[in-house]
């Protein structure tokens, strides 16, 4: 049921986004947008040195867009750049794969409904698409198309 | 007028035009299939699924090319559907429909035939601010290639467009006019009568992007007096992949030819080659025969149902939807005009469309969300999408009330 897809706590990041405003004196920033559905998300990022230090995200869009990019943000806070990037693949394969839910994504498991709405997986995706342009990997604008 | 409207709708027994349709009989994730999103495409009857299994299993051939028994079958089938495709329209010739793939192909074949020898740098061409973007964008290449510019009717709060404006925009360097008949994302109907009248006093021509009006309304290109209007058949339950372009015998005679290679010649050699007549001329190429076979059942349908009974019906579906939809607290209808196709566009506050169609889909129903490729119309409202209910002559007033039920659970799950 649709329950599967709206848990608890993606309705709670849903309607009480953390880290949702923009960052002065963030170190890097990417914008991402979904064309499909026009979701726009813009992606801040502070580092110290190797090390992820704050994350914030400005943007409008739907419920998993959102508290995708609300649970991002916050799981990303105190991680190297190697293991945000690890953890952006393991992210993906959880949506996109049948592979089984290990326990070090944390919070990040609530998503593993998506994986039965292959039209939505671009809207969990939008804010990590982001963080690999932030992170230098990809474009400074990326679309999920 | 509209006491005629709702005696028409009464006789229309919609319980056996449901039996028409295989598709409408199953049950998505548990639920029966309740199916809103025929402006994106109609679910195709029996008799156009039969059509086009009949060609594949008796007549298949090439078209206009052999001499043998199934070429002249196949041949006679497709050119059946531009007689009736004629008659559907009511042109004055068959030849001025000419086969392309949709409304999209059509107006394409318009802009750059018709386009590039007749717009040049300084003129201008209109379309509206309610345009699907296959009537901006073509007219937007070409305006680019040429060095012309680009005017857009405005419209109001409802979603009509505003002929002040529009008349305002029209001058000596008005080349051509391009609207819709029926607005895709806001069910508009436009008084595109007048705006051809007015485009012609302008010395303009006017195309008309009819996709969404031909299902929905008996459309005459000669009383309208049309220079071009435009087509698809799967929004008419006819298959995708086939659409007529009509235009007036005068001005396709004088454009080039869109695409080149067979079936567009008289006589090929390697220092010149000789264009065919109308309508070959524009049909290069073996086309989608079997899809042109399967839109002459389609037409054969409708006229059978008739298109008034069928736009009496839906208008009753529309004013029963639009009371069902308003009870809905924070739910506001995007295109409200007077003058309307049964076409629900909505937002609900707070909760994204994306989300309202997923909820909506696992209770089988089937809405479209997004921008309906109309994102100019999406900025104007200031929303970054909608969610759109279009109804055909198949859906029945329980299944609005499936979709308002539908809509009490999403609202539950994000309230």
């Amino acid at each position: 049921m649709v329950d599967d897809l709206y848990q608890e706590t993606i309705l709670d990041h849903t309607k009480h986004p953390r880290n949702c405003h923009a960052m002065a004196d963030a170190t890097r920033s990417a914008e991402g947008y979904n064309p499909l559905c026009g979701d726009k998300l813009k992606l801040f990022i502070k580092m110290d040195g190797d090390v992820v230090k704050d994350a914030s995200f400005l943007g409008s869009g739907c419920a998993i867009s959102t508290a995708s990019a609300s649970l991002m943000t916050e799981s990303l806070k105190g991680k190297t750049r190697e293991e945000a990037l690890k953890l952006l693949e393991k992210f993906h394969d959880l949506l996109t794969t049948d592979s089984p839910v290990t326990k070090d994504m944390g919070k990040l498991v609530v998503f593993c409904g998506v994986r039965d709405y292959p039209a939505r997986v671009k809207c969990a995706t939008l804010a990590w698409h982001t963080l690999k342009s932030a992170l230098g990997e990809a474009p400074e604008t990326v679309t999920t198309e | 007028m509209s006491t005629v409207r709702s005696e028409i709708a009464a006789g229309f027994d919609v319980q056996k035009v449901r039996e028409d349709f295989p598709v409408l009989k199953q049950t998505i994730h548990g639920m029966p299939l309740v199916y809103l999103d025929s402006a994106a495409t109609a679910q195709k009857p029996f008799a156009v699924i039969d059509a086009i299994r009949k060609f594949h299993e008796v007549d298949c051939a090439n078209i206009h090319r052999g001499v043998h028994e199934l070429s002249q079958r196949s041949t006679a089938a497709y050119e059946e559907t531009r007689s009736k495709a004629r008659r559907f329209l009511n042109a004055r010739f068959k030849n001025e429909l000419i086969f392309v793939r949709g409304t999209t192909e059509g107006i394409n074949l318009v802009a750059s035939s018709w386009g590039r020898h007749n717009v040049k740098a300084g003129d201008e061409i209109v379309i509206s601010a309610m345009e699907h973007h296959s009537n901006i964008v073509p007219w937007q290449m070409l305006c680019e290639e040429q060095g012309a510019k680009l005017r857009v009717i405005p419209m109001n709060g409802r979603g009509e467009l505003i002929l002040e404006e529009y008349e305002k925009l029209l001058n000596p360097r008005t080349r051509m006019v391009a609207v819709a008949h029926v607005s895709n994302a806001l069910g508009t109907i436009n008084p595109v009568g007048q705006i051809i009248e007015m485009a012609h006093q302008a010395g303009a021509l006017a195309l008309i992007d009819g996709a969404q009006a031909a299902p929905h309304m008996k459309v005459d290109v000669q009383a309208l007096d049309a220079d071009f209007y435009a087509i698809s058949g799967h929004k008419i339950m006819g298959p995708t992949g086939i659409g007529l372009l009509y235009g007036k015998t005068a001005l396709l005679n004088a454009m080039p030819p869109y695409q080149g290679g067979g079936d567009m010649i008289k006589t090929v050699t390697f220092e010149k080659t000789t264009y065919a007549d109308l309508p070959y001329k524009f049909e290069a190429g073996t086309p989608n025969i079997a899809g042109g076979i399967g839109l002459g059942a389609a037409f054969d349908y409708l006229n059978h149902l008739g298109l008034d009974r069928i736009a009496a019906y839906e208008h009753e579906l529309l004013v029963y939807g639009t009371e069902a939809l308003l009870q809905i607290p924070g739910l506001r209808i995007i295109g409200t005009a007077r003058e309307k196709a049964a076409v629900l566009s909505f937002v609900i506050e707070g909760i994204h469309p994306h989300d309202i169609g997923t909820v909506l889909d696992r209770q089988g129903i089937a809405v479209r969300t997004g921008h309906h490729c109309a994102q100019p119309v999406m900025d104007w409202f200031h929303v970054p999408a909608t969610t759109r209910a279009s109804l055909a002559f198949y859906n029945t007033t329980s299944e609005i009330d499936a979709l308002t039920a539908g809509l009490k659970k999403v609202k539950e799950i994000f309230s």
